[in-house]
């Protein structure tokens, strides 16, 4: 559906955007992952045609971007990181607005109306956009990129400066319009893309340094996975039991707490569960655990890993 | 096209800003009106029309600041040239939407001309060719702000800039004596808005006058095309 090849972005002699290439597939949801200048941003303008590239292309549906820009830019709902609002204008205005800017064909008042229920502004339609929340602001923006159905959207942090609760709604929409269009989105924050996208790309320095389905980012592709450990009782002796444990790798005592408990770090190879085991373990030497996580913090080391090259410090690019 | 256009419209009409501009307008060609022909007790409008030059020379500018400065300064910009719609529609929707206002406020000679038919028989041939010619030197006028407002961020910058512009435009032909070097003087005088637009005022219709400024309007909204068009490519 999108096909991004050798795509590449120079500012001067610097490289926002280093020879990416990539496809998603329809109906797939794809988490664009990365710093903060890393280049996500610029890479959306120039799937979305908003910039050019230096080189390479962006097909979508068949059709390139700079060859054949009217068609290509039909196929796609584009929310950019700040929505392109008109807020001197009330909210179904703004949508009229955009449907004629986008020349869509499906009947105008029915349709500005569905999109407004599926974004749940439809209570808000005759406010003056200015005088909307951030999170409502974000909504409108989502549904001038949902007008026409486009059947690519390609979402940049769609989720930053929302409330949680904004966050979780937002989230579920993403989730709910995967089935129907492909997503591309694009966010800073792990968990948001591994609780939303069925694959991500990790982008670091304009180059895209991981690219997995999200449940085999922590796991098989990069590395082992950890257990983090509290535990009341003798260091020596919980290292030595936790060791004895088949599929362990490695117990790493990180803190004493001062009271008579620990803090551990237990590497264990990746595809066993060994949280029992250490339970048992523990329950035999008497050593009460008190607090006990697995897996998914370590996502965070392994994108700090993925993406702390010799920094190029980047503002937004 | 029609969709950017009715954006503008409603951008003009919904703020102060159209409605500033008409009272200014009006307000200024009154003046011109009660004292060129009311007080001297003629039916030509040629003095009001001559003297509009300069009140359009800064209304024209605050119209046009917005166009592009504010999209580019608001990213809005971003859902104009994600669109299917193209430069060339983007850049004469902009430009017709700031040309409607302008006309509106033009349309205020008619109102003159037909207090002057209560008292006396016009020189309706007069009055629609110096109206003809006032709205194509705003058209003029209006694409070269548009280009300017295209260039910055900053809806002052654009509507100052646009300001200079105009006075340095208005005083093409004081340059034009001044300049010793015949060439280059000859070359000024051809370039001179206010020897095309004051042909307008006396009556003549000429097609040079009016290839004239329709050369300007075109030449410029290319210009912006480009602007816009480059900036994406840098």
């Amino acid at each position: 559906m999108v096909e991004v090849k050798n795509l590449t972005k120079c500012y001067g002699d610097i490289k926002a955007v280093d020879d990416i290439s990539f496809t998603v597939e329809a109906g797939e949801i794809l988490g664009f992952l990365g710093p903060n200048g890393a280049g996500k941003s610029t890479t959306m303008n120039m799937i979305t045609g908003y910039i050019s590239s230096t080189s390479g292309t962006v097909t979508i549906d068949g059709s390139e971007i700079l060859e054949n820009p009217k068609e290509t830019k039909s196929k796609i709902g584009y929310l950019p990181e700040i929505p392109p609002l008109y807020v001197d204008m009330t909210v179904r205005k703004y949508l009229e607005f955009m449907y004629d800017l986008k020349r869509v064909k499906l009947p105008k008042k029915e349709h500005i109306a569905e999109v407004m229920r599926l974004v749940r502004i439809d209570d808000h339609s005759e406010r003056i956009i200015k005088h909307l929340s951030k999170g409502y602001r974000q909504r409108v923006g989502f549904a001038q990129a949902l007008l026409g159905n486009p059947p690519v959207l390609i979402l940049d942090e769609p989720t930053v400066g929302l409330d949680p609760k904004q966050i979780i709604e937002i989230r579920k929409l993403i989730k709910s319009l995967g089935k129907k269009h492909t997503i591309i989105f694009s966010s800073h924050v792990l968990s948001e893309i591994s609780a939303t996208c069925d694959r991500i790309l990790v982008i670091s320095e304009g180059k895209i340094v991981a690219d997995a389905k999200s449940g085999e980012l922590s796991g098989e592709v990069y590395g082992k996975q950890t257990l983090s450990l509290v535990i009341d009782g003798s260091p020596a002796a919980v290292v030595s039991e936790i060791n004895k444990i088949p599929d362990v790798i490695r117990t790493e005592k990180l803190r004493d707490n001062g009271d008579g408990t620990a803090a551990y770090s237990v590497e264990y190879s990746t595809g066993a569960d060994i949280r029992r085991d250490v339970f048992n373990a523990m329950a035999r030497i008497g050593c009460p655990i008190l607090d006990m996580q697995s897996g998914n913090e370590k996502l965070e080391d392994m994108f700090l890993k993925l993406t702390s090259g010799s920094g190029r410090n980047g503002g937004k690019i | 096209m029609t969709a950017i256009l009715k954006r503008e419209l409603y951008a003009h009409f919904s703020s102060a800003t159209a409605y500033v501009v008409l009272a200014v307008y009006f307000f200024f060609s009154g003046i011109f009106f009660n004292t060129y022909c009311v007080s001297y007790n003629t039916a030509s409008l040629a003095g009001v029309f001559g003297n509009m030059f300069y009140i359009i020379m800064f209304i024209i500018p605050i119209i046009t600041m917005k166009t592009f400065a504010e999209e580019k300064k608001q990213k809005t910009d971003q859902a104009l040239l994600t669109s299917p719609a193209g430069l060339a529609e983007i850049v004469f929707g902009k430009f017709l939407g700031s040309f409607v206002l302008y006309a509106l406020c033009c349309c205020i000679f008619l109102v003159y001309a037909l207090v002057i038919a209560f008292f006396t028989t016009p020189d309706w041939a007069v009055i629609l060719c110096t109206f003809l010619g006032i709205l194509l030197l705003g058209a003029s006028l209006i694409a070269i702000n548009v280009f300017i407002s295209s260039l910055t961020e900053s809806m002052v910058v654009a509507a100052v800039v646009g300001m200079g512009a105009g006075l340095v435009i208005s005083m093409t032909g004081y340059f034009a004596t001044i300049i010793q070097v015949e060439w280059i003087s000859s070359a000024i005088k051809k370039i001179s808005f206010m020897d095309y637009y004051q042909n307008f005022t006396y009556g003549i219709l000429n097609i040079v006058d009016v290839v004239f400024f329709l050369s300007v309007t075109v030449l410029f909204l290319f210009f912006t095309a480009r602007v816009l068009e480059r900036r994406r490519w840098s």
